[in-house]
């Protein structure tokens, strides 16, 4: 039963990292139909970015964790909405060159964190609570998870409550739908793209700092091994839909801990044969709009 | 002579590489229903979308007199330029009420005239507007962009597919719009066309090859055929072939 708990707590807690990246890419492949690759850098960004506030302040405090949480989401929004006003809208309606730029941007920025940060994996340390146990119905569970559940759950909690009650989400509930419409009735829809990238990456930047304190460490390539399982999310939940990502995030990271465990370490094998199920039975995603 | 609302000329719009608008050029007086008519396929959705700039176009598009060819949709769309397109578009995840919210453009929106209009609307206020009706759509589709001060209207295909109470509906509410602000109409119903136009426009093969009084060329048997494709008489059955007329 403990086992169950154990595996069952800690996928949650590994199926809300991959939220956290997975919510952005999701929005802005709904609204923009580009993939980007670069994606996984601002997570990076995120993370240096909360570990460099973090070690000029005092101490490992929740006040340390709470100012580096902000600042990485803070940093993760400024370069993601830069990322899209100087690169991706000048290839506006160019799609194929909108994500080879993107993949650019990707190799580019790890090669520059790489030359600012250094190659080797940098400690990071918060709250003392973080790193201690909290027993549920028998089982052990680091901390660290249950940050990563909250995380993840105000920021969904923080996504909805945007889309549903704001202008600026209504423009880009609508425009997932239908963009050129959401224009014909005399929208700039291209703020909402700039808008959908901030918020993908302010997402993303919490996620770096949460990731951070997760894995113990911040790296130029956290983001990297983090954003493939993001895209099997966003594809499995259906690309476009914040429920899909968040649904698939849960079910992929659950099953990938449980086939860690009883099927000898093959959960990144199973999380590939269920991407490659869910594409052949339903190829939009579980709650994709169209294939 | 008063200057067009809207005046057309040289211009030419593709789609996916190939020529579906070609040296299209017509004007819409400042009053009054101008119909842009022909056969299916011939490129009157494509002629209303290029001049909206929803699809890649060349030439000369003037609006009160100023050039619009160069600008991006929605700066059209706020000079004034209503627009109801083929098969509704309505947002069916949103609800009525956040179409409406949605489409709300500058000043304050003119509720009670498409209250008037639409009362069904309002008892929908909450329901998604993807499980409405057809004909509900279209009623969704012509109140969001009536509720705004519109000073050119470019409505397509606004009775295609509906039941025939509801076409008559379509009808009253462009007859009560047109008695404020002039309107393009793309439209196979030759009833309704008859029952609202004053002007004609009638596109083949993407270019114009009639223009005129709209009664003249539908009470003109020989003409309409030729034209069209049907009779201009006026009988209830009177439409043009099925089919998008893209």
């Amino acid at each position: 039963m403990s086992t169950v708990v154990l595996l069952l707590i800690t996928g949650l807690g590994l199926g809300a990292l991959y939220f956290l990246v997975a919510s952005g890419l999701s929005l802005i492949y709904g609204l923009m139909g580009v993939l980007n690759f670069a994606h996984g850098s601002f997570l990076t960004l995120g993370a240096f970015a909360g570990w460099e506030v973090a070690r000029r302040m005092e101490g490992d405090s929740w006040v340390t964790f709470a100012v580096s949480i902000m600042v990485g989401a803070a940093v993760g929004a400024l370069v993601a909405a830069a990322t899209e006003l100087l690169l991706i809208r000048p290839l506006y309606k160019r799609h194929i060159e909108q994500v080879l730029v993107t993949v650019g941007l990707g190799l580019a920025t790890v090669a520059l964190f790489e030359g600012i940060w250094g190659v080797d994996q940098i400690f990071v340390t918060g709250p003392a609570w973080l790193g201690e146990i909290t027993v549920v119905l028998g089982a052990r569970i680091p901390n660290e998870y249950f940050a990563l559940i909250v995380g993840a759950v105000v920021v969904l909690l923080a996504i909805v409550l945007f889309l549903k009650f704001t202008r600026y989400g209504l423009v880009i509930r609508a425009g997932v739908e239908n963009r050129s419409m959401v224009t014909a009735l005399g929208i700039d829809v291209r703020r909402a793209f700039t808008l959908v990238f901030a918020i993908g990456g302010a997402a993303a930047g919490i996620g770096g700092v949460l990731a951070s304190h997760f894995s113990g460490f911040v790296s130029p390539h956290l983001g990297v091994s983090l954003l493939i399982f993001a895209f099997i999310v966003t594809v499995i939940g259906g690309l476009g839909s914040l429920p899909g990502a968040a649904i698939a995030s849960v079910l992929v990271a659950v099953l990938q801990q449980f086939a860690n465990f009883y099927l000898d370490g093959s959960g990144d094998l199973v999380v590939v044969l269920l991407l490659a199920a869910v594409l052949l039975v339903r190829p939009a995603g579980l709650l994709g709009a169209k294939a | 002579m008063t200057a067009p609302i809207l005046r057309v000329a040289g211009l030419n719009a593709r789609i996916a590489g190939q020529q579906v608008v070609e040296d299209v050029g017509f004007e819409v007086p400042p009053t009054g229903v101008t119909a842009l008519l022909g056969r299916n396929g011939v490129g009157k959705t494509s002629t209303i979308k290029a001049i909206l700039g929803l699809i890649d176009r060349q030439g000369l598009v003037e609006f009160s007199g100023d050039r619009i060819d160069s600008q991006p949709t929605h700066r059209i769309v706020q000079r004034g330029i209503g627009y109801v397109p083929e098969d509704r578009e309505v947002f069916s995840k949103l609800t009525v009420a956040e179409n409406m919210r949605l489409a709300e453009r500058g000043g304050a929106p003119n509720r009670s005239l498409v209250d008037d209009l639409f009362p069904d609307l309002i008892a929908r206020a909450g329901q998604a507007a993807g499980t409405l009706s057809g004909g509900q759509q279209q009623m969704l589709s012509l109140a969001r962009t009536l509720q705004n001060e519109n000073k050119l209207l470019l409505v397509d295909e606004p009775t295609k597919g509906l039941a025939p109470r509801i076409v008559l509906e379509v009808g009253q509410a462009l007859e009560t719009a047109a008695a404020a602000v002039p309107i393009l109409l793309v439209e196979q119903n030759l009833q309704v066309v008859r029952q609202l136009a004053e002007t004609v426009v009638v596109i083949e093969g993407g270019r114009v090859v009639h223009t005129g009084n709209a009664r003249e060329l539908l009470n003109d048997d020989a003409l309409t055929t030729r034209l069209l494709g049907v009779h201009g008489a006026a009988k209830d059955d009177d439409r043009l072939s099925e089919g998008a007329g893209r």
